[in-house]
């Protein structure tokens, strides 16, 4: 067996030692519905955070509309287990899928514009899925879409999470995922160099929809409802701070940093006047200190890695 | 020189930019195996005519051939595809990937897996990436950078950054190559060392370059033919020794009286 | 039928005018830190909160009249801004942009929750500083509150017009904006002009804020958001960076709105500001009155 292979192996049986230690802990009754319910919210912002850092982190196109999919994937999802009556995998990949096709649409024409452009011209586009959805009667209007049956539970949501986590480190390590990071560093270069510019942009724009599609119908099987006012631009920035305060570009970074502000969110939750002033104050405080955020673009193993090694290279 | 393949050909190419006429009716070829210098004053439209040839702009008028096929309005990575290559005047590196990745893009396009291959990490994915790493590694060598594979690239000294260009842009396995004032910032000695590297990279990995250099005594040495712009237009052609002595040639450098 | 949809159009138009001046007082703001920094300064529309807060604090507790509210308010939102530019996005010059972004981020959450605390999330009624007088002009009706946001952003406009075109603070401000490296070496003290930017960018959204209040008689601590995400479209409409583009484009935006909410359905008011922006983005994503460049190989 080759070091690579080796090397998923060892992060799938760490996988596996979390998820027995985690359901060890609510069979016992240590972890409450509480913090069961935010160990299903951590693991799906893992999943939002990591796929908007596909886009934001690793390919450098600066999106700031990812509620916009999330909220494709809840409502496709509850339209298709509440309304057509499919069964709940059915309805994941319906909402994956969705998303997919919606992000893949957007993103064709406005990859085209770059920076500060992209961001407002995502917000925007965000926005206006939402407003869409807001206007659709057969869907609940502003009163959102209610009586989805709970089926998002934390076995599902943790394995495909993992399997998310999977599929974009791979990604990342692929000839496409290069291709995304030269884009990143230098778009003129990587053209130079043979890159279709366009396709791998709008190939990192429609993963990263679809990824949190599946959020989306994950988060509406969970609490029972889609509400339009779950998926407006401060849903979009709050994603967008896991991914920076993690490290765009890095994949543990955005896992911490998911980690870390469901938590932090949690915890303030029972001095809930105090809780976003602190939450605020916490996102300026760590920019201020450590702009690049916590990991830069680096992994965590490497750095462990080659702090464990003093510098030394190939491990 | 005749019967050798025409690799490039310029035909009464024009470039206007909001009606200045950056390059006016340039013509040129390069044959295979050619070394050929484009050279003139800054400001003369040697970078403009390397971009309209590199698909970074499409020219007004005239038609640009590369290998037999027209080339106009094709875009860069669509030329590249096609076998040409180029280095930037002001570097521009994948700065925060390592070297060896830097090289590895540069191959992408040779990279022979689909992304469900990557992502279900079947045996294909491995040994196509054994075989860019490899390659990779042994171009690497070739410019003396293996030691620094695995290093940041924005982390090395100005002149390995300079070999890691010219290196990375052979990664795409180019006919051509464009050098853009690849002696720039670099002293008296690596100058030398640069020259005699260009001529071996001919002979080497038998390419055609074109070389864009300001400094005409740099080229003297190297190329075999020579093309002369001021002011976008062209103002002479020849061997370095008829250039050498061409009137026209030495008052654009020297200016005014011959 | 005819004569009726142009009376309905005339009055959305009159309508949009009043909308459409104060997003582009909140747009100007916006624009001109763009400019300088490069910064989509996302706190900007709390800013414009803040500002209607101090107006209702100026009207309502203190009674003052409606100017010297206004002045006050101003004044308040100008410190305010020199402030969070101080502490916040001063130490991050350097930092990469979407750090600064994020702070921006965090900075706007922080005074919409520090509003909540202190002023409670509940709407507050503002009081009317006019007593509101309709008019009728022909068949149309304009109100006073209009005529009064109308004529103070027009002042306004043109007082900003003369400080950057006219004053050395002004001039060293579109130094700045044009080339940091060059205007410093000018001599030019980049700190503070950037600190007079956020200065007079932010008294311009508290004026837009008390504009707000007098107009729809209502403030609340989340009214900025909307406003200010707006008021951005607008800023990029008319071309990020060109002060007359931001209030070309607020006055456009406001008179879309206006038609759409009068001719098809009110709530996709909202949609139609960001369709404007996808569009102008994708066409011309220079803005209406911007100059296209492009990146030098």
């Amino acid at each position: 067996m080759n070091k690579v292979r080796m090397f998923d192996l060892k992060a799938l049986i760490a996988s596996a030692v979390v998820f027995a230690i985690l359901q060890g802990l609510m069979a016992a009754e240590i972890i409450g519905p509480f913090w069961e319910l935010n160990l299903v919210l951590i693991c799906i912002n893992i999943i939002l955070a990591s796929s908007l850092n596909m886009i934001n982190g690793f390919t450098g196109q600066f999106s700031i509309g990812h509620a916009g999919f999330l909220a494709v994937g809840a409502y496709m999802g509850a339209v298709m287990t509440v309304k057509l009556g499919f069964s709940f995998p059915l309805a994941i990949i319906a909402g994956t899928i969705a998303a997919g096709i919606l992000g893949f649409l957007i993103g064709l024409p406005t990859l085209r514009l770059d920076g500060d452009y992209l961001a407002i011209a995502t917000l925007g586009l965000g926005e206006i899925i939402r407003i869409c959805i807001l206007n659709i009667e057969y869907v609940g209007g502003a009163s959102g879409l209610m009586g989805i049956p709970r089926m998002t539970n934390f076995v599902i949501t943790f394995w495909l999470m993992i399997a998310v986590l999977f599929f974009i480190k791979n990604f990342k390590n692929s000839a496409h995922g290069r291709a995304c990071l030269a884009i990143r560093e230098n778009e003129i270069a990587a053209d130079t160099m043979g890159i279709d510019t366009t396709k791998y942009k709008v190939m990192a724009f429609t993963l990263g929809a679809s990824f949190a599609g599946t959020a989306g119908v994950l988060f509406s099987h969970y609490f029972f409802i889609a509400h339009p006012a779950s998926f407006t631009f401060m849903r979009s920035f709050d994603i967008l701070t896991m991914v920076v305060l993690g490290g765009p570009g890095s994949l543990t970074g955005s896992i911490t940093g998911a980690i870390l502000l469901t938590f932090i969110s949690a915890a303030l939750a029972d001095f809930p006047e105090w809780r976003m002033i602190i939450y605020s104050l916490a996102m300026i405080i760590l920019m201020l200190y450590r702009p690049q955020g916590l990991f830069g673009n680096k992994e965590l193993s490497e750095k462990v890695f080659s702090s464990l090694k003093g510098g030394k290279n190939n491990g | 020189m005749g019967d050798k393949k025409r690799l490039l050909d310029l035909r009464d190419v024009s470039i206007v930019f909001g009606g200045l006429r950056a390059v006016s009716n340039f013509t040129m070829h390069i044959d295979e195996g050619e070394l050929v210098g484009l050279i003139g004053p800054n400001g003369a439209g040697k970078t403009t005519a390397f971009n309209m040839i590199t698909g970074v702009y499409v020219p007004t008028e005239g038609e640009i051939y590369f290998d037999g096929k027209l080339i106009n309005g094709k875009k860069s990575y669509q030329v590249t595809q096609m076998g040409m290559a180029r280095t930037f005047q002001n570097i521009r590196l994948f700065s925060e990937l390592s070297v060896l990745d830097n090289v590895k893009i540069a191959n992408n396009m040779h990279i022979d897996y689909s992304l469900p291959h990557a992502i279900f990490r079947v045996n294909k994915y491995f040994d196509e990436e054994k075989k860019v790493t490899e390659q990779g590694m042994e171009l690497l060598k070739l410019f003396h950078l293996d030691k620094h594979a695995h290093d940041m690239a924005k982390n090395l000294p100005y002149g390995a950054q300079r070999r890691l260009e010219i290196a990375r842009a052979l990664a795409t396995k180019p006919q051509l190559l464009l050098l853009d004032e690849p002696a720039a910032g670099m002293n008296p000695q690596e100058t030398k060392e640069l020259m005699e590297m260009i001529k071996w990279l001919r002979d080497n990995f038998k390419i055609s370059i074109l070389l864009i250099e300001h400094d005409m005594s740099l080229v003297m040495g190297v190329c075999e033919r020579l093309y002369v712009l001021e002011y976008g237009m062209c103002i002479a052609t020849g061997t370095p020794a008829e250039i050498k002595k061409n009137k026209r040639v030495i008052k654009a450098y020297l200016g005014g009286e011959v | 039928m005819e004569s009726g949809f142009l009376h309905q159009l005339v009055q959305q138009l009159i309508n949009g005018i009043s909308l459409g001046s104060i997003y582009a007082l909140i747009a100007l703001g916006y624009t001109m830190i763009y400019g300088i920094l490069k910064l989509i300064n996302f706190a900007h529309g709390d800013i414009y909160m803040l500002g209607a807060y101090i107006g209702f604090v100026c009207t309502s507790i203190l009674k003052l009249s409606f100017l010297p509210a206004l002045i006050v308010s101003m004044i308040g939102a100008a410190l305010a801004g020199m402030v969070i530019e101080r502490v916040a996005y001063r130490p991050m010059r350097n930092a990469p942009r979407i750090a600064i972004l994020i702070t921006a981020i965090g900075v706007s959450f922080f005074l919409e929750n520090v509003m909540i605390l202190f002023a409670s999330p509940q709407p507050r009624t503002f009081p009317a500083v006019f007593t509101a007088t309709v008019y009728h002009v022909g068949a149309w009706v304009v109100n006073s509150q209009q005529i009064v946001i109308l004529v103070s952003a027009l002042v306004l406009m043109v007082a900003l017009t003369y400080i950057v075109n006219q004053t050395r603070a002004g001039k060293a401000m579109r130094a700045v904006s044009f080339d940091a490296d060059a205007a410093r070496l000018m001599g030019i003290d980049i700190d503070s002009t950037i600190s007079m930017t956020f200065a007079l960018g932010s008294a311009l959204a508290a004026a837009g804020g008390v504009l707000v209040g007098i107009y729809y008689n209502s403030i609340d601590p989340l009214m900025g958001m909307v406003p200010g995400i707006k008021a951005f479209v607008a800023a990029v409409l008319g071309g990020i960076g060109i002060i007359p583009g931001a209030m070309l484009g607020g006055i456009i935006l406001g008179v879309v709105e206006a038609l759409v909410s009068g001719f098809i359905s009110s709530t996709f008011r909202d949609a139609a500001a960001f369709a404007i922006l996808i569009i102008i983005l994708l066409f011309k994503p220079q803005g209406l009155m911007g100059k296209n460049i492009r990146e030098k190989v």
